[in-house]
């Protein structure tokens, strides 16, 4: 079983920042490193462009996507550019660097381009984030709902969403298979 | 309203619908695959998830990071100390805080161990659901006596919200050792049994060579990490990309295939048994005596006795463990993520922290969710059956999935 295995390497984080400022560097809103994680900020228009350069770069190719969230920021200490951050979190297997990219999201009106032309992955990672907070990704071919049923009406990870709902259950239509 | 009525779909042309829904005897927990038809070969699939999504991320927000352990439990059932692991090591690598040596080498032991239990049981089921019946009591034979062991250790069977942040519960029982290497020799039987009674037989195989095929590059896209994707040829594992816990220290290898169909994905979980024993047993020579939890009166549990007899203990007991916003833990401002290496793939917690004593996001990335995704796209041409083999390859847990 003797095979390279994806390794991480720290030392790529610096590599992985001087090719994206020197090709996207009027984009980058902000760069910083967490721990020996690798973060970017961006506005959301520019995603798609950002995103398109990570994985089809020669040298960075960060084919491999590892997660889609969202962040509503509206009530956070510190004050964040836009209310929303939506996260991508990706990993380049041919030179061991992962990197976060956040691209801020407005509240009025929540749209983003859809990154499912790049990451198949995405789709469901996008569709999750439409059905907890409402950001609509324009271009996703099947933007609906996921965990969330159908007829909900609300988006239940915005911070002024309460814990328990708003008495949705009571709503809820059940179908009786066999009735009285 | 959401209506059961608004589901009829019309048939068209030859092609029949039909709804494998979520409870349904091949289906490993609630999922809903609505199928179309065409004579026997699918043409077209729709996944419908969510029949068990409790809230797991709002929750993060409302409970302090030390009662989010027991939430953490309830993704991936089948190895909840995995899960354990990864959120307190995503928290305490949020707050800087490094466990000592004995707590992280049993981590490590428990780790794999709830990793033995888990592909065990990946195997047996899968196999169950081709239509082998013993082999899934052979694997339930073995993780019975893995949560006769995790009993005595955590205290539960199932749900055992063992660490905390900064250490563990309680420190191993006693003989904890012997029993565990027992318990390591008669897995190593039922792999050798699992491996023998099907890697010749000539139904199993025709069963699952070539069926399902996921490629590199569709591994990589969709986000599909663990086994799954070490099956089709991505060499990512996250205890060898980013080494955590005593994981430098012992020898292991990680298989690796590159057919992608769902028999490697069968092997590759044997040989990941395999190499979990030897990996079990390693760091059971590691073990020494010494503290486990780490010691800092603002953020970690002190020992009961302790509590019960000296004063500072109770008051820190106190701080750390009653809500509010003076109390708790509370870790810096700022936001992590960080991935451990659970059976199925790569489990990362997003946390996002405040400064206070609950979390302000808590994302949790689940394996399940992006190796799932794929079935839209590997499905088509296959016939009924061979959804059977492949969904039982990919061994989705629906707690997980669904969160």
């Amino acid at each position: 079983m003797d095979h390279p295995l994806i390794r991480f390497d720290a030392t790529a984080n610096a590599k992985v920042l001087a090719r994206l400022q020197a090709q996207l560097g009027s984009e980058l809103l902000h760069t910083y490193e967490e721990g020996l994680q690798l973060g970017v900020d961006v506005h959301a228009k520019d995603i798609l462009s950002l995103l398109g350069f990570l994985k089809n770069d020669p040298e960075l190719s960060f084919t491999g996507f590892i997660d889609l969230t969202a962040v509503d920021y509206s009530k956070y200490v510190k004050p964040q550019p836009e209310r929303y951050g939506v996260i991508y979190i990706l990993m380049a297997p041919t030179i061991g660097a992962s990197i976060k990219v956040r691209a801020f999201v407005p509240a009025e009106p929540a749209c983003i381009d859809s990154v499912t032309s790049l990451y198949q992955g995405a789709d469901w990672g996008e569709r999750e984030a439409f059905d907890f907070f409402g950001i609509q990704f324009v271009g996703h071919p099947n933007l609906k709902r996921i965990l969330m049923p159908e007829g909900y009406r609300d988006h239940p990870l915005r911070k002024e969403y309460p814990l328990r709902g708003r008495g949705e259950r009571a709503d809820f239509e059940v179908y009786r298979a066999f009735s009285k | 309203m959401y209506s059961y009525e608004t589901e009829v779909l019309e048939q068209t042309d030859n092609t029949v619908f039909i709804n494998v829904g979520p409870s349904h005897p091949a289906m490993h927990g609630t999922l809903r695959v609505k199928l179309e038809l065409s004579g026997e070969k699918i043409v077209g699939v729709e996944q419908e998830i969510g029949y068990l999504h409790t809230g797991f991320e709002k929750l993060g927000e409302f409970h302090s990071y030390n009662q989010f352990i027991t939430v953490t439990d309830r993704m991936n059932y089948l190895s909840p100390l995995n899960n354990n692991i990864g959120y307190a090591q995503a928290v305490e690598e949020l707050m800087g805080i490094v466990v000592p040596r004995r707590c992280q080498v049993i981590r490590t032991i428990l780790a794999e161990m709830s990793r033995i239990a888990d592909h065990i049981v990946a195997v047996g089921l899968m196999t169950m659901d081709l239509g082998a019946f013993s082999s899934v009591l052979w694997s339930m034979i073995e993780r019975e006596k893995l949560y006769d062991i995790f009993e005595a250790t955590t205290g539960t069977r199932l749900t055992t919200s063992y660490t905390r942040i900064g250490g563990l519960a309680f420190d191993l029982p006693d003989g904890f050792e012997n029993r565990t290497r027992e318990i390591m020799d008669t897995c190593t039987d039922t792999v050798g049994q699992l491996r023998e009674s099907f890697q010749n037989n000539r139904i199993f195989l025709d069963r699952t060579q070539g069926i399902g095929v996921i490629t590199k590059e569709d591994a990589l896209s969709f986000g599909i990490t663990g086994p799954m994707a070490r099956a089709s040829g991505v060499a990512c594992d996250q205890r060898t990309y980013r080494p955590y816990l005593v994981y430098p220290e012992l020898k292991f290898q990680v298989p690796l295939y590159t057919e992608g169909d769902s028999l490697a994905r069968y092997l590759i979980r044997l040989d990941e048994l395999e190499q979990s024993i030897s990996m079990v047993r390693q760091a059971l020579d590691l073990l020494e005596p010494g503290p486990i939890n780490f010691e800092s009166q603002k953020n970690t549990l002190p020992g009961k006795m302790r509590v019960y007899n000296d004063m500072e203990s109770l008051i820190h007991h106190f701080k750390v463990v009653m809500p509010g916003s003076e109390h708790g833990i509370h870790p810096p401002v700022g936001e992590r993520y960080s991935s451990t290496e659970v059976p199925n793939g790569e489990l990362g917690f997003f946390i996002v922290s405040d400064g206070a004593a609950n979390a302000y996001r808590m994302r949790v990335r689940s394996p399940s969710f992006y190796n799932y995704q794929v079935v839209t796209k590997i499905l088509p041409g296959h016939m009924v059956s061979d959804m059977v083999a492949i969904l039982g390859s990919m061994n989705i847990i629906a707690g997980e999935l669904d969160r």
